[in-house]
């Protein structure tokens, strides 16, 4: 096990996106799909921070970004939330292959 | 195997584990748990890296707010059959495939990055920049802004791989050296401001107490 450099970060934030968006794939309810998304997000945020310590012209913007994306991912999950529970209110599922009112 | 490369991998593992567990549990209060350990282990991932600030706010945001709200969700919506949603076995196999072979192009496509590790050296416990630090250049304060860091904390040896620090200071424009552009990120801050204040209150009008649609329709 050879000591961690930048690419081992990058694997792991690989691993999670990876993970995200199989999840956002095969979830049918929707606040999985949302937890989708939440990995999708911490991924980036992995790869940003890894990049701040591994390059030192990166080193206060990587962290930045990072705090950027986590205030933006704590938006995203009120109002996604909201969106489900008004489709909650409105069609009693959760099942986001039942969301097809707007299908031509 | 020093302390930090064990860490390392015991941290890597946590996180990784349960990203999977997220994905294949079919039960959605324990996706929920799930992603309470990655999002966890991420932060302790933040912690090894040297960025204090960052990991406490993914503890106190992500894993103390946002991940509250998730469950409550859940709370709010997981009757009976909603718990366990399942897929056919079909649509698995091909998520599955469909999720290796990203993984394996991402895996190939970052795997050689070969920016020098300064992990065991003698300056491996460098911090990375303090919370103070990452405050003022939120605020645009001068001394936290790039050129003037470069200009004024030029390494008397730079590491080896760092970039040439004079390039940073000065652009020439029509040769006159001028300092460049100074990056803050005061306005960013703002906007990221108001637009979770904004998102909150659309969010909080979205959800609020309503009368179901069928209800509506007795009443007219």
């Amino acid at each position: 096990m050879s000591e961690p450099g930048l690419n081992h970060f990058l694997i792991l934030g690989a691993l999670l996106f990876t993970c995200g968006v199989v999840c956002m794939a095969t979830k049918r309810n929707a606040i999985g799909v949302l937890m989708g998304v939440e990995l999708v997000l911490n991924g980036a945020t992995v790869n940003f921070v890894g990049f701040a310590r591994f390059n030192p012209t990166f080193e206060i913007e990587g962290q930045i970004f990072a705090l950027f994306v986590i205030v933006l991912a704590a938006a995203e999950a009120a109002v996604a939330l909201a969106i489900v529970l008004n489709f909650y209110n409105n069609h009693l599922t959760v099942d986001v292959d039942t969301a097809e009112d707007l299908k031509g | 195997m020093d302390l930090t490369t064990f860490l390392f991998y015991v941290l890597a593992a946590l996180t990784g584990f349960s990203a999977i567990g997220v994905v294949v549990t079919q039960n959605i209060v324990r996706a929920a748990a799930w992603l309470l350990f990655a999002l966890a282990g991420t932060a302790g991932i933040f912690f090894l890296l040297g960025a204090d600030f960052v990991g406490a706010t993914q503890l106190l945001v992500y894993v103390g707010g946002t991940l509250v709200l998730v469950v409550f969700g859940v709370m709010l919506t997981a009757q009976g059959p909603f718990i366990n949603l399942r897929i056919s076995a079909i649509e698995w196999a091909v998520a599955a495939g469909v999720g290796l072979v990203l993984f394996g192009v991402l895996a190939v496509a970052v795997w050689p990055a070969t920016t020098p590790v300064y992990w065991t050296d003698k300056d491996a416990h460098r911090d990375l920049a303090s919370s103070a630090i990452l405050g003022e250049s939120l605020l645009g304060i001068e001394k936290a802004t790039p050129w003037w860091r470069a200009r004024h904390y030029s390494d008397p040896a730079p590491r080896p791989g760092s970039r040439e620090r004079k390039d940073i200071t000065a652009l020439s424009v029509n040769g006159i050296d001028r300092p460049r552009t100074r990056v803050a990120y005061l306005l960013p801050f703002e906007i990221v401001s108001v637009h979770l204040l904004v998102v909150l209150i659309g969010a909080a009008y979205l959800a609020r107490a309503k009368r179901r649609r069928t209800d509506v329709e007795q009443l007219s």
